[in-house]
């Protein structure tokens, strides 16, 4: 069950900025950090389902786009009101250009 | 009996007041008053999805289960009547009296009332989860709902009723709805919007009388035209409730009165939220009052770390948004304090106004698209804006320059 899939290439991502991601019927957030690492959590807010992907990446903060709830995307803890329940995250891994995340 | 933290208003910020004074390890006593029989919840919701869904729920910000963890005691339907400062006691409706260290006013804000006569049963007002159940059972296929006011509420209240088929018009005495803090080319861009959607809108008409006989509403305007609906909701803005404040010989100035560190002249006693006025760093010290879900929430922790002594000044940026059909708007700062503008577009005809003092310092940012076309760069004009910087026109309206960027400089 565990899959690798290909999200995108490395490039299609700027740094501290976010992707959306859609695949199988569900939807994915993916990320590169400033420091040049690439994360993956679920595509939408634990709020109210809205897409991550429109918001703000700081550092290591995902700011969702409604209304401004915070997410650690590298762990997934929800980090401000109004969200207080975790976001899924998933593997990420860089291979030949390519990043994949792994779908449980 | 052990003197604590006692919050008079269960809304969102009395109750994010509660959460915080916990998340900051505060373990005395923590009483949270509440006049409403529900848990806190989330107004924004009342206007838009609960409106549309067949059975509307309240969005709570805490569960029971949660309230019961923190041992914060929420005490609901119950008003608080009094406040004796002397002996730093509040009377509640119940006869019960409660001691407080700190005491926080949070009790929101009102809808102003119509001051006419004629209105009846039919001729509502909307805050309440309760209102809210009221309005909606009136919202159905042909059924005629007259909005008095084109203001935020009013528009979201007509696109949640015109997506439930009802017949929507909405009459403004303004020469144009979202007269207040909304700029022109974005106020039109939701007019459009609505009259796309079959919601008919009548500017520059003031109402001459009202008559309610319990199953209709006639309306009557200046120009001679008569409205008959099934219902009038009434949105013609808010007023805070200060009652409490008043009887306890507490400044009001548009609003419970406090200083940057949302203190009244009562050390002991601060007021956050809908019912306070404080004053706006970004802008000087302008004192302002603030309608707006995130100030409330920003202002509830606010208050709940300076009960706690942290004599923390406020320092954020006011920040609205309101969803309407598929659009979207958002607006960080108060536009009001700009002199010029500079339009930046965006994809999917989504555009962002920035609002120049004369000094050229970005004071304020509005903006409008379809989703959340609009919500990154209005974040970004934000945190421009706090950083009180002078960004070059240019820059802001050009798309190839990221506002980013402009945040580094
Ligand atoms: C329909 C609707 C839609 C909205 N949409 C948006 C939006 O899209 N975006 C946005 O930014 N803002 C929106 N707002 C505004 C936002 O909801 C308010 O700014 C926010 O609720 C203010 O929170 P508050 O806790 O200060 O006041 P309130 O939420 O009004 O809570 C105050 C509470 O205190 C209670 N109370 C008052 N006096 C007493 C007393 N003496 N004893 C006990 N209890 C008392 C009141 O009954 C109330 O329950 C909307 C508001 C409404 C009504
Ligand atoms: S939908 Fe994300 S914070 Fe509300």
């Amino acid at each position: 069950m565990s899959d690798w899939v290909e999200a995108c290439a490395a490039g299609d991502i700027d740094e501290e900025d976010v992707m959306r991601f859609d695949h199988g019927g569900r939807t994915f957030a993916i990320y590169r950090s400033p420091d040049d690492d690439y994360f993956a959590t679920d595509g939408l807010c634990t709020h109210e389902k809205v897409h991550l992907a429109d918001g703000l990446v700081m550092d290591d903060i995902i700011e969702c786009p409604k209304h401004n709830g915070r997410f650690n995307y590298k762990t997934g803890a929800a980090r401000g009101a109004p969200v207080c329940v975790n976001l899924a995250t998933y593997p990420v891994k860089v291979e030949a250009g390519k990043v994949l995340i792994q779908i449980g | 009996m052990q003197a604590g933290m006692v919050i008079i208003g269960a809304g969102e910020c009395g109750g994010r007041a509660a959460l915080t004074l916990r998340e900051l390890a505060y373990d005395g006593p923590v009483t949270l008053v509440g006049d409403e029989p529900h848990l806190p919840y989330e107004r924004p919701p009342l206007s838009k999805d609960a409106m549309v869904s067949d059975a509307p729920e309240i969005k709570a910000i805490a569960s029971d289960a949660m309230l019961a963890e923190r041992a914060i005691r929420h005490i609901h339907s119950v008003q608080a009547v009094a406040i004796d400062r002397t002996a730093h006691t509040v009377r509640l409706t119940d006869g019960s009296v409660l001691l407080y260290n700190k005491l926080l006013l949070a009790t929101g804000s009102t809808p102003r009332r119509l001051p006419m006569p004629g209105l009846g049963s039919r001729c509502v007002y909307l805050r309440t989860f309760a209102d809210a159940l009221a309005i909606r059972q009136h919202l159905s296929a042909g059924n005629r709902v007259a909005i008095i006011g084109g203001g935020f509420i009013g528009l979201e209240l007509a696109a949640s009723a015109r997506k439930l088929w009802a017949v929507v018009i909405v009459i403004e005495a303004q020469p144009r709805i979202l007269m207040r803090g909304v700029p022109a080319e974005i106020a039109e861009i939701v007019h459009q919007a609505h009259e796309a959607e079959g919601v008919k809108i009548l500017t520059g008409q003031g109402i001459i009388s009202i008559a309610d006989d319990g199953t209709e509403v006639c309306i009557a305007l200046a120009d001679g035209q008569e409205i008959v609906a099934d219902l009038a909701v009434i949105g013609i803005g808010a007023v805070p409730v200060t009652g409490l404040a008043v009887e306890a010989g507490l400044t009001i100035d548009n609003g419970i009165a406090v200083d940057a560190t949302l203190r009244t002249g009562d050390p002991d006693i601060f007021a956050a939220g809908d019912c306070c006025s404080f004053p706006l760093a970004v802008y000087a010290g302008r004192r302002v009052r603030l309608e707006a879900w995130r100030n409330a929430q920003e202002q509830g922790a606010l208050a709940a770390r300076n009960m706690l002594g942290a004599g923390e000044a406020h320092a954020a940026v006011p920040w609205f948004w309101s969803d309407q059909y598929g659009l979207s708007l958002q607006i960080a700062g108060l536009s009001d304090e700009g002199k010029s503008m500079v339009r930046r577009d965006l994809s999917d005809g989504a555009f962002i106004l920035f609002h120049l003092a004369e000094d050229g310092r970005l004071v304020a940012a509005s903006g409008i698209g379809p989703g959340n076309a609009v919500a990154r760069d209005i974040r970004l004009a934000e945190m421009l804006i706090a950083k009180r910087v002078k960004p070059a026109p240019e820059a802001l309206g050009s798309q190839d320059v990221k506002l980013k960027s402009l945040l580094a400089a």
